[in-house]
């Protein structure tokens, strides 16, 4: 067996005097489709900002292709090749699409811009429309759509998305859900992605893990986690 | 008439320096929502620079203004750079996550000890400085009254107008501009991205301590004196242009710097020179109750 791209072992995060992550343990493998499920405040995206460093990790061990990471700033955990989307899509409001997807390729090789840069208007033509549009007059399905576009800028080894479905109409989910698989399944980048939406969420990823309170409570492949009655009770609402 | 016009020239002068220090006060709280208080000593600071290198010219010999002009002036903007540089270093990166007003005192201290440090090294008395522009012509006389133009002035506004188009042009078009622009709209996200936020900050405290010290070195050359005082009014003023204008907003600061040195110039031709920092400094009062957004400052409406 193949390190994992990502290995959290044992991490602990605390907000002041208050601890969101209590020894929390997984990893994701290259290639994979991973979707870390919980209810709000359980400290999920807690987890993947401390994947990025802010907050760091008090305690555990946080490796990135076999290096320790969680003691390095973030911008170069991000020059490593972590990408996020994260919690609330943080578009950059006064910037035009455009400059946001530029900000996006911040330490990319600009010799790749000009592909990259139709890569994701492929992906999302309504970016393409919307290009000298200030990112903040966007609506919210297409600040989502910005938000995995700039992340891909940098062309990630892996992509941390934080709640992309959240808040968005069911057919725009699908949309995203959709091209989450793309990016994965025809592009070789890794996905460790942040959900409540665990149906849909587990329907699309290999495995999954369920957080509760801080602590890693169940794992499994997406289609174990689906069929698992305390999951079905806690998170799919009877589905 | 012909009074009118003399006075519009000297205020776009004067404008022209209050502007270059606003954008330093205008940037620095864009990116970190700090004001930055010791700005105003670090135009003072830019000043001195400017007058030590003259007198370095002289002693080396180099006879031809503006040749001198323009080593001075790279000189001063690389000095002062590194004081911008040092101060962010040494007196706010250390508070940054500190509760708000921890920076502004820090702030206040710089300011102080920037003004003592120069009264030590340099003296508490004024320095004279004979410029190296000389001369000017008439633009026109009327009524026994000559509307003068000096060539100091002619240099001071192409050189504010020249800086500040590659100045917005290095904001709005450069991935240096567009780093400083992310940071100052989401910190956090930028350093996501693989920004250096740290380093993109201290760029922005030198390149607003480089266009200080282009005032302070035209300020030197237009009042022909100097002393470890001059950056509290004049950064106060620039400050005020600053809020005038809309604070973080870069035409805003320019635009600020223009109409301050215009209600100043004007109260002072027209009404009492006693009292044009009282006009100046009423405008400021005004703005806050009426406009505390300022003209080009952005109200805070944004979709989420």
């Amino acid at each position: 067996m193949a390190e994992p791209l990502l290995l959290v072992a044992g991490v602990e995060t605390f907000y002041g005097a208050i601890q969101a992550l209590h020894g929390v343990s997984l990893e994701v493998n290259r290639g994979e489709i991973v979707a870390l499920i919980g209810a709000n405040g359980a400290g999920k995206s807690t987890l993947l900002m401390t994947v990025c460093g802010s907050p760091r990790a008090r305690a555990g061990r946080i490796a990135f292709e076999g290096e320790e990471i969680s003691r390095l700033r973030t911008d170069e955990i991000a020059r490593r090749g972590i990408a996020q989307v994260p919690e609330g899509r943080r578009i950059f409001p006064r910037m035009t699409v455009f400059e946001n997807l530029q900000m996006g390729a911040t330490f990319a090789d600009p010799a790749w811009f000009a592909a990259d840069i139709e890569r994701v208007f492929g992906l999302f033509p309504r970016l393409k429309e919307r290009r000298d549009q200030r990112g903040g007059t966007l609506s919210g399905g297409e600040q989502q759509m910005l938000a995995i576009g700039r992340a891909l800028m940098s062309r990630p080894k892996m992509l941390l998305l934080d709640e992309p479905s959240l808040g968005l109409a069911p057919l725009i989910v699908r949309q995203i859900f959709e091209t989450i698989r793309l990016i994965a399944r025809d592009e070789g980048t890794t996905v460790f992605l942040v959900e409540q939406n665990a149906f849909g969420a587990l329907r699309l990823a290999d495995r999954g893990y369920v957080l509760v309170n801080g602590h890693i409570r169940l794992t499994g492949t997406g289609a174990e986690l689906l069929a698992d009655p305390q999951v079905r009770a806690a998170y799919l609402g009877g589905h | 008439m012909e009074y009118f016009l003399q006075q519009l020239i000297n205020a776009v002068t004067l404008g022209s320096i209050y502007g270059l220090i606003a954008i330093g006060y205008t940037m620095v709280y864009g990116i970190i929502g700090m004001i930055n208080f010791a700005h105003g000593d670090v135009f003072m600071i830019g000043g001195f620079m400017s007058l030590i290198g003259f007198l370095l010219c002289a002693m080396l010999g180099i006879s031809s203004a503006p040749l001198a002009v323009v080593l001075v002036l790279l000189l001063a903007m690389a000095f002062t750079a590194v004081f911008g540089w040092t101060i962010e270093r040494v007196a706010y990166r250390p508070l940054r996550g500190s509760f708000r007003l921890a920076p502004l005192i820090s702030a206040i201290g710089v300011s102080i000890a920037l003004q003592n440090y120069v009264q030590l090294a340099q003296g508490a008395r004024p320095k004279p400085h004979t410029s190296l522009v000389q001369g000017g012509f008439t633009l026109y006389s009327a009524n026994g009254f000559d509307v003068r133009v000096s060539w100091l002035q002619i240099v001071i506004v192409v050189l504010t107008v020249a800086l500040m188009a590659g100045f917005t042009l290095v904001i709005g078009r450069t991935a240096l501009g567009r780093q400083q622009r992310a940071c100052e709209q989401d910190m956090k996200m930028a350093s996501l991205l693989g920004v250096n936020v740290d380093r993109t900050i201290s760029l922005t405290f030198m390149m607003g301590a480089a266009l200080a010290a282009v005032a302070g070195m035209m300020f030197m050359m237009y009042y022909g004196v100097i002393d470890f005082f001059v950056g509290f009014l004049a950064g106060i003023k620039a400050f005020t242009a600053a809020v005038l204008g809309g604070i973080g907003s870069l035409p805003g600061a320019i635009l600020g710097g223009l109409l301050i040195g215009l209600i100043e110039v004007f109260w002072a031709a027209y009404f009492s020179s006693e009292y044009k920092d009282v006009a100046a400094f009423g405008v400021l009062v005004l703005v806050l109750i009426f406009r505390p957004t300022g003209l080009l400052g952005r109200p805070e409406l944004e979709k989420v």
